[in-house]
């Protein structure tokens, strides 16, 4: 029942944040109001559909143009969705996340990460994100949104690839980079058949800003150490290789509640400023 | 809530105020509302 509720708010987010469809249809971009928002998830505002703003994009645009070098706006609204919901946006709003939950649907052998690959989407935030944009500039000082440029394969999938099948400019325009860009976004979908979202594990820098809020977000995990007899069943279940009962608010935890499912003596729960006092 | 939570509330909400009364929104609108060639692969 969980997963289908799951599932149900992942499907709602993703039509919700690309409900423009007219976009899809005239292969051009919303450019309605709404774009001065956010989303909470990664998606990009180059997808025809997009009727918010990517946040890593809106981050990138605000620090590498010329007016400015760092942002209050986009840190903000980042800040409070982190702050309120942490990695919860991973598990149940972000669009890309739940594609690649499709992808590792197709039967594979399927592996795991070594745990420091997790650490290269903190070094991406840093440098692709925040530094590059703020220190290359060209000869007015802007810089290149280069997180969206050279790695971010939900622009290609969600902008790139159906701009470019509707417009005959674009088509004529591709080059090195889209091709590069492409050949990032096959590796993830291969890897999204034999690892449980790698993207998010490894590149997504979004997803390492929230992983910083878990464990100060108001949305939060508690194991009951009364209840819990160590089964280490939540660990065994975990996709995201977290050990819950050790470590209830890991930062790699993306909230799916399958521990909580699992769970014989019902030791999990969740919810807002839960009691930390019997925590583990 | 916490006194921590909601001093982080604070801040991040003062962030988002600053940051409109500043133009930022308006910057991330400008940016939003145009194929951004970089993101698609071809700038």
């Amino acid at each position: 029942m969980a997963k289908i509720k799951r599932s149900g708010i992942q499907f709602f987010s993703t039509v919700v944040s690309n409900g423009y469809f007219k976009g899809f249809m005239e292969g051009k971009v919303y450019a309605g109001p709404l774009k001065n928002a956010c989303s909470p998830g990664l998606n990009c505002y180059s997808c025809p559909g997009a009727l918010t703003s990517c946040p890593i994009g809106a981050l990138q645009a605000v620090i590498g143009s010329a007016r400015y070098w760092y942002s209050m706006y986009v840190v903000g609204i980042l800040g409070v969705f982190g702050l309120v919901l942490g990695r919860w946006i991973c598990g149940y709003l972000c669009p890309f996340g739940w594609f690649q939950e499709w992808l590792f649907k197709i039967k594979s052998r399927k592996c795991t990460l070594p745990s420091w690959t997790k650490k290269i989407k903190y070094v991406l935030l840093v440098v692709f994100v925040l530094l590059l944009p703020t220190l290359v500039t060209n000869v007015i000082g802007m810089g290149d949104p280069a997180y969206c440029k050279y790695i971010c394969p939900v622009g290609t999938l969600e902008g790139g690839i159906p701009l470019i099948l509707m417009n005959d400019f674009l088509k004529q325009a591709l080059g090195f980079l889209f091709f590069w860009k492409l050949g990032i976004l096959a590796m993830v979908i291969i890897a999204s058949v034999l690892v449980y979202r790698p993207f998010c594990k490894v590149l997504c820098p979004l997803g390492a800003i929230y992983a910083l809020f878990n464990k100060v977000s108001l949305y939060r995990y508690h194991v009951d150490i009364e209840k819990c007899v160590r089964c280490n069943r939540c660990a065994q279940v975990c996709k995201m290789d977290v050990v819950m009962y050790k470590t209830p608010n890991h930062t790699e935890c993306i909230r799916c509640g399958d521990c909580k499912s699992i769970c014989p003596t019902s030791a999990i729960t969740s919810g807002i400023n839960i009691d930390k006092a019997k925590s583990l | 809530m916490k006194k921590v939570q909601l001093g982080l509330f604070v801040v991040f909400v003062s962030l988002i105020v600053m940051g409109i009364m500043r133009g930022e929104a308006t910057m991330v609108l400008e940016k939003a509302v145009r194929i951004c060639l970089e993101c698609i692969g071809i700038g």
